[in-house]
């Protein structure tokens, strides 16, 4: 039984990925959303001043675009995907190019390989601008099959 | 643990209670999720993250989101950096990876040690655990690298000064 993958075959009959966020109280802790454009969408994490981890430049702490992160790799996997599968993290990692700061961030994840039973994803997050990205997420993750009936 | 610097008698920045007070209390988002320092050395420190409802990353069994140990391990590296520092220097995470070993556990705090192994004038290297109850048995692997600047020390003087 998944809440979530549940969550995901109905946001997809409806054409709604944000129906995915109610089933993940963290991502709703940060406060991310979902933006639909056509059959995709852009995650998106509105700036807000809990979100903050250095209040002296101000920067976002890197642990909530982490976590911004992992959370739009999973939605994505979840949304791109016809089977009743469930991405669970095994490693991540994360390149941090520049502070992010007092602003709204993206991000866009490219799954590079989807397979039966494991995936390998990448996640580009930027704030002004696709050019100037503020961390670079790479992550492996083990897809376990689930029976949504409980 | 690195060795100690033999030919500075300077203070650890940690020493200074104040310090202390000033790096748990200023990130809005560590008090949000209610992160405090467990232990503090220099070159090792353990925070302790209180389980919570809202970190939940999967509602059919109630284990975090690893977004939380994301945060949790790159606080307690970032503060194992710092507790190394004898005057102000800005410390940016450079890269961080994270290995998931096993799930956390509902409901019981999770905290989060870091080690620094190798620190140059301009990188500190850090290794971290995340576990439940037992370090044997670690929930998370962290390996990270920061960035040292040496800053401009003049909003943290200002600041501490404030609070005497």
């Amino acid at each position: 039984m998944s809440k979530l993958v549940a969550a995901a075959i109905e946001a997809k009959k409806q054409k709604n990925p944000n129906l995915m966020l109610e089933e993940v109280p963290y991502a709703n802790l940060i406060g991310m959303k979902l933006i639909t454009f056509g059959n995709d969408f852009l995650c998106h994490l509105p700036f807000k001043n809990e979100n903050v981890g250095n209040p002296l430049l101000p920067a976002l702490h890197g642990g909530v675009i982490g976590g911004f992160i992992e959370c739009s790799a999973i939605f994505t996997m979840l949304w791109k995907t016809d089977k009743q599968l469930l991405p669970k993290t095994i490693d991540l990692s994360f390149d941090y190019l520049r502070s992010a700061s007092d602003k709204d961030t993206y991000a866009l994840v490219e799954v590079v390989r989807q397979g039966g039973r494991l995936a390998n994803v990448r996640v580009n997050t930027w704030q002004d601008t696709r050019e100037k990205p503020v961390v670079i997420g790479t992550g492996n993750f083990i897809l376990k099959p689930v029976n949504i009936d409980s | 643990m690195i060795k100690k610097q033999q030919d500075d008698d300077r203070p650890y920045l940690i020493e200074d209670p104040r310090v202390l007070t000033l790096m748990t209390s200023m990130s809005p988002h560590m008090n949000q999720l209610g992160i405090s320092i467990e232990s503090i050395t220099p070159g090792e420190c353990i925070f302790k993250q209180p389980y919570q409802d809202s970190f939940i990353g999967n509602s059919d069994t109630g284990v975090v989101h690893g977004g939380l140990i994301t945060t949790l391990m790159d606080s307690a590296c970032g503060l194992t950096v710092f507790s190394l520092m004898k005057e102000m220097v800005a410390i940016a995470t450079l890269d961080l990876r994270i290995d998931y070993l096993h799930p956390a556990k509902p409901g019981l705090p999770i905290y989060g040690k870091g080690t620094c192994y190798k620190r140059t004038p301009d990188v500190a290297f850090v290794r971290g655990i995340a576990y439940n109850e037992s370090e044997d048995d670690p929930i998370a692997n962290t390996v990270g690298v920061f960035a040292l600047t040496p800053g401009n020390n003049d909003i943290f003087k200002k600041f501490l000064s404030s609070q005497t």
